[in-house]
C-alpha cells in the first residue's frame, strides 16, 4: 500500500488479518461479494452447489484484511470471516 | 476439478455471526437471488448487535409483502401482519408494553400505499417506534405492479409503457408528517444504513429509515436492468451523500442520482410524553405517568 505521509506510529500499526468461512450449500450466487471485497480475495468458483449456484471461493485468502464488508454484504447469511492473529507488519 | 475449486481454504463451518439474531431453522429464505433485503437485515441484526439491547424486549413487525418476510426470519419477537396494518399493530404494542423497543420493517407498497394513511398519522404522534421501509419502487410480491413510489417513467407489469403518476419521496412525507429522524441508504451503504438503524433504535420519538434495495426478479426485469448486483453498481455510481439537506430536494427520477444521508434528527415530545403532560397538567399530582423508563405501565 502507498502512503501519502509515512504514520508516525508506522512500527507499531499492524494489517489485521482474517480467515474467510463459506457456506456454499446457503450461497445463491449474487456476486456481491466478489464485486465489492476491497482486497479482491474472492472469485466466483466454477463448482455448483446443490441448488445451482456457483458459490464464492477465496482464491487469494493470504490477502484477507478482516473488513467484514463480504459478510455484511451477503444477502443468504453465506459467508463470514474471522479474525486470525497473525498480524502482518506495515510495509514501508 | 477447476483451479478455483482447490484453492478454497475456507473451511466449511456453519455458525455465521448472524445467527443467534435469525431464525435458522426457516432459511433458506425466500428472497431471490441479487435481492437487496437479506443485505439489509444483516445490517439490522448488526446494529441490534453492536447497541447490545436486551433481545428479549425487541419486537419486529412486518405486513405484506416480499419485505414483509423479514419479521419472519428475525429471531425477536416477531409480528407478520395483515397487508398495511404494521404500523396499528406496532402503536398498540408500544402503548402496552412501552419498555419494549418495536421496530416496524416493511416495504414501500406496504407502508405508504394501504398503510399510508396509518404512516402520516403515527409519524404525526411522534410515536416512539422505529420504521424501516424497503424501497423497491415496485410491488414485488404480487407480481410487479406499480407503486406509489414508481419512479415516472419506470415500468411495472400495471404500466407496461412507463409510469406517469407523481411518486411519493418518502423522506419528505416522513418529515413532513412529523417523524424525527429520517434518513435514507441504498442497500449498498451498509455501513452508513447500520449506524442510521442505531440512530434510529435509540431515538425517542418516531423514527424513519428508507432503503433502497434492489428488486431483481420484477423492477430490475421490467425495466432491463440487469440484475440486483447491476443494480447494486448503480448505487455505487449515483449515490450522493447530503446530510442534513431538505427532505424535498431528495426527490428519485427513474435511474438518475440517489441523495442518500441523514436529513432530519430533532427532538420533539413523544406520544406518551405527550399523553404524560396532558394528563399533569389536568389531574395534578394525582395522575402517575404512565411507561416511565423505571419501567412503570
Ligand atoms: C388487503 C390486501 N390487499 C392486497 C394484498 C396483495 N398484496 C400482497 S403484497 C402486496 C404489495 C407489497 O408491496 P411492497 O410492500 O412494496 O413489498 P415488496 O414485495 O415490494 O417487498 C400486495 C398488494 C394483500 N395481501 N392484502
Ligand atoms: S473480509 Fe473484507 S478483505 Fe476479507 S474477503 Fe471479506 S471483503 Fe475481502
Ligand atoms: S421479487 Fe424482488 S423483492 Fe421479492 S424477493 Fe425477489 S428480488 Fe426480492
Amino acid at each position: 500500500m502507498k502512503y501519502w505521509r509515512t504514520p508516525l506510529d508506522i512500527d507499531k500499526l499492524k494489517i489485521p488479518r482474517g480467515e474467510l468461512h463459506i457456506i456454499k450449500e446457503r450461497c445463491k450466487g449474487c456476486g456481491f461479494c466478489v464485486e465489492y471485497c476491497p482486497k479482491d480475495v474472492l472469485e466466483l468458483s466454477d463448482e455448483f452447489n446443490s441448488k445451482g449456484y456457483h458459490p464464492p471461493v477465496a482464491a487469494r485468502p493470504e490477502n484477507c484484511v478482516n473488513c467484514d464488508l463480504c459478510e455484511m454484504l451477503c444477502p443468504d447469511f453465506a459467508i463470514y470471516c474471522t479474525r486470525v492473529e497473525d498480524e502482518k507488519e506495515v510495509a514501508r | 476439478m477447476s483451479a478455483k475449486q482447490v484453492k478454497d481454504t475456507a473451511q466449511e463451518i456453519k455458525e455465521h455471526p448472524m445467527e443467534g439474531l435469525l431464525r435458522m431453522d426457516r432459511m433458506p429464505h425466500i428472497w431471490c437471488s441479487t435481492c437487496g433485503l437479506g443485505t439489509t437485515v444483516t445490517a439490522l441484526a448488526t446494529a441490534i448487535n453492536q447497541l447490545g439491547l436486551d433481545t428479549n424486549k425487541m419486537a419486529v413487525v412486518s405486513g405484506i409483502g416480499c419485505t414483509g418476510r423479514v419479521a419472519g426470519y428475525l429471531k425477536l419477537d416477531s409480528f407478520h401482519t395483515t397487508h398495511g396494518r404494521a404500523l396499528p399493530f406496532a402503536l398498540g404494542l408500544h402503548i402496552s408494553r412501552p419498555d419494549m423497543k418495536v421496530i416496524v420493517f416493511s416495504g414501500d407498497g406496504d407502508l405508504i400505499s394501504i398503510g399510508g394513511n396509518h404512516f402520516i398519522h403515527t409519524a404525526r404522534r411522534n410515536v416512539d417506534i422505529t420504521v424501516i421501509c424497503v424501497n423497491n419502487f415496485i410491488y414485488a410480491m404480487t407480481g410487479g405492479q406499480v407503486a406509489p413510489t414508481t419512479p415516472v417513467t419506470a415500468k411495472s407489469s400495471t404500466t407496461p409503457y412507463g409510469c406517469y403518476e407523481h411518486p411519493f419521496n418518502l423522506p419528505r412525507l416522513a418529515a413532513s408528517s412529523g417523524a424525527t429522524y429520517v434518513a435514507r441508504w441504498t442497500a449498498l451503504h451498509i455501513r452508513r444504513m447500520t449506524n442510521s438503524f442505531k440512530e434510529a433504535i435509540a431515538k425517542p420519538g418516531f423514527s424513519f429509515v428508507e432503503v433502497i434495495a434492489p428488486c431483481s426478479t420484477l423492477y430490475a426485469r421490467l425495466n432491463r436492468l440487469g440484475t440486483g448486483l447491476d443494480l447494486m453498481k448503480f448505487y455505487h455510481d449515483n449515490s450522493v451523500i447530503k446530510h442534513g439537506i431538505e427532505p424535498k430536494d431528495a426527490d428519485i427520477d427513474f435511474q438518475s442520482k440517489i441523495v442518500v444521508g441523514k436529513f432530519i434528527d430533532i427532538e420533539k415530545p413523544t406520544y406518551i410524553e405527550c399523553l404524560n403532560d396532558a394528563n399533569k397538567h389536568v389531574f395534578g399530582d394525582k395522575y402517575k405517568p404512565y411507561g416511565g423508563s423505571d419501567g412503570s405501565y
